[in-house]
């Protein structure tokens, strides 16, 4: 990864995102491949000399010690003048909104400050990589996207190098400028948030990413017509630009549509039709449920719409927006 | 009613361990004829000749400092051991841990006179019978199994983040142990501590083998030995009990806090 990047490690809890994490921070080794940073192999070093800094999920503040004594540890440690540790640290307090609980113990804090001290601690060591394993996940929610917005910002002004690792989509969508998503153990797809939100490589991605959950409708194209496997509905392949590098003999296919790309329309330009099985109401949207000869679609329609529960919905959308796979791979 | 019921429960419970403490108070306190009377006097007339004739003609201090010295020395060096065993094994990734501890708590319940005579030839080879080091050596033998086992129980209840956030900031092993988990497992070291302290403060039967000059003896041979050819001397033994438990209350009520306290709090979220 790049000098400076934020690079977010996403994947479903146990998938290794952790693991890996800690593998480049040397608190766990790795069994085969090596870890780089520099361009110098940090394999053999412990983690204090790696230059890293770790912000943990439960953070790890040290309860003994005041914010003060937690943010100058590791310049106390290194042996850095008084003066300079003091100036540091008052520094990093205000940058973080902590100036006046220098003199508390973690336990006294909010969680949020308790986050902000743990962060805190990383800055102020100024190092060359910055590791964050889940440190929103402990947060409730309007503090988190609040930290989101921080985190975002804090990056924008050190431009150092950040690797963070997440299982909320929406913090890897906003923070990531490189997206890795992993699955069993696997690097499944790298990119930026935009492309593996809308090219995603294979059925996992297609279904992690994306909150409702992508549609998939399982198909077989024959003679350059797609077949809806349970709905016996067959409707024209045509305006799936693919269709060409499908071929001839008939193959399974899986079409992937995000609900925001599928919409209620008329009769006569519908793809699918079903009936309305539950209708959730964000608001400023609802998304639709929709059981279709027994495949569950879901589709958005504007804030207010007048579906209910029972109605006869047809969903269309818009053909660029389609996902093809075959088997589990991504047909371009 | 339930309040009432667990109040008079513990007020048995204590009254029944106390009683006898209360009852060796009471007869340091009374008179030789006191002591011996048939129906028993149950309040002292308050002498204090006892503690006097403990001290100046039984020679008590020089036990107690016997006592302080062996215990003191025994729960210093037993405990830097025991925290680095517990250390290693509460953290390092040893396949063997398990069974190590194991065999340590198989260890802590050996009756102790099967060691004695082995211990005794192992002294006796050093040439560390009759002196401080041998005694001391004794009871680390004694004390540490149950000591690194406390630790280790204790250790391994300390967030382990908290740790590597340690070793992140800059700590080696040893700096991590020194600034990071004793201070926070601090509680754990010190209930350690001080049953390590009163089991060497108490010890009797390894005492009594291995210091047979009376300049080295420790409190419980020391009291055992004051009776005479023809003499109970009881209420010098009474006054000389009180006087051998009083540095062990003042001990636990001093560290009693710390013991309690839950310093750990609030480390990771909660």
């Amino acid at each position: 990864m790049a000098d400076g990047e934020f690079c977010v490690l996403l994947g479903p809890s146990g998938c290794g995102k952790t693991t890996l994490l800690r593998i480049i921070a040397g608190l766990e080794s790795a069994t085969t491949g090596s870890v780089q940073i520099d361009e110098q192999r940090v394999d053999p070093l412990p983690p204090r000399e790696r230059d890293v800094a770790f912000v943990f999920q439960n953070y790890a503040l040290y309860p003994h010690m005041t914010v003060a004594e937690n943010l100058g540890f590791s310049l106390r440690l290194r042996g850095a003048p008084k003066k300079e540790i003091n100036e540091r640290i008052v520094e990093v307090a205000r940058l973080l909104e902590l100036d006046n609980q220098l003199n508390r113990k973690p336990q006294q804090l909010s969680g949020g400050q308790r986050q902000r001290v743990a962060l805190g601690r990383a800055i102020v060591r100024r190092p060359k990589l910055f590791l964050f394993d889940e440190p929103l996940s402990n947060l409730d929610a309007t503090l988190r996207s609040n930290m989101r917005v921080e985190l975002a910002r804090l990056h924008e002004r050190l431009r150092s190098t950040m690797v963070y690792v997440t299982h909320d989509q929406a913090e890897a969508m906003t923070l990531g400028e490189k997206v890795v998503v992993l699955d069993r153990g696997r690097i499944q797809q790298i990119g930026t948030p935009a492309e593996i939100y809308h090219g995603p490589k294979n059925l996992f991605i297609a279904g992690f990413v994306g909150q409702p959950q992508m549609n998939f409708i399982q198909g077989r194209v024959a003679e350059g017509r797609l077949l809806v496997a349970k709905s016996g509905m067959n409707f024209d392949l045509s305006w799936i630009r693919t269709e060409h590098r499908l071929g001839g003999s008939p193959i399974d296919i899986t079409i992937g549509i995000r609900p925001e790309d599928l919409r209620p329309c008329s009769r006569t330009e519908a793809w699918f039709s079903g009936i309305a099985d539950f209708v959730e109401d964000l608001g400023s949207d609802c998304f639709v449920h929709v059981i279709a000869d027994g495949e569950k679609l879901i589709a958005r329609a504007p804030g207010r719409t007048p579906i209910r529960r029972g109605d006869e919905v047809f969903l269309c959308g818009d053909p660029e927006r389609v996902h093809v796979f075959e088997g589990d791979k991504r047909v371009e | 009613m339930k309040k009432l019921a667990l109040a008079g429960a513990v007020f048995l419970i204590g009254a029944f361990t106390l009683l006898p403490f209360l009852w060796f108070l009471l007869t340091s306190w009374k008179s030789a004829g006191e002591i011996t009377a048939i129906p028993p006097v149950m309040l002292p007339s308050f002498r204090w000749d006892n503690y006097r004739a403990a001290i100046v003609e039984y020679g008590l201090l020089h036990y107690i400092v016997n006592s302080a010295v062996v215990a003191t020395a025994t729960t210093v060096l037993s405990i830097f051991v025991a925290s680095l065993a517990a250390f290693a094994l509460a953290r390092f990734r040893l396949h063997w841990a398990r069974y190590y501890l194991m065999l340590l708590l198989a260890l802590s319940m050996f009756p102790q006179i099967a060691i004695a005579g082995p211990v005794w030839r192992l002294l006796s080879f050093l040439g560390w019978l009759n002196s401080y080091h041998g005694i001391v050596a004794a009871y680390i033998a004694l004390s540490l199994p149950f000591a690194v086992w406390v630790l280790t129980t204790f250790f391994r209840e300390l967030p382990y983040d908290i740790e590597e956030a340690a070793l992140i900031d800059g700590c080696t092993r040893w700096q991590a142990l020194r600034l990071i988990v004793l201070p926070l497992a601090a509680p754990g070291v010190f209930t350690a501590a001080i049953l390590v302290f009163i089991q060497a403060w108490n010890e009797f039967f390894f005492a009594l083998i291995i210091l047979t000059y009376p300049a080295l003896q420790t409190l419980p041979v020391g009291i055992a030995l004051f009776p005479g050819e023809y003499t109970m001397p009881w209420g010098e033994i009474a006054a000389a009990s009180t006087l051998a438990t009083l540095p062990l209350v003042a001990l636990t009520l001093l560290f009693q806090r710390r013991i309690v306290q839950g310093l750990s709090a609030g480390a990771v979220k909660g």
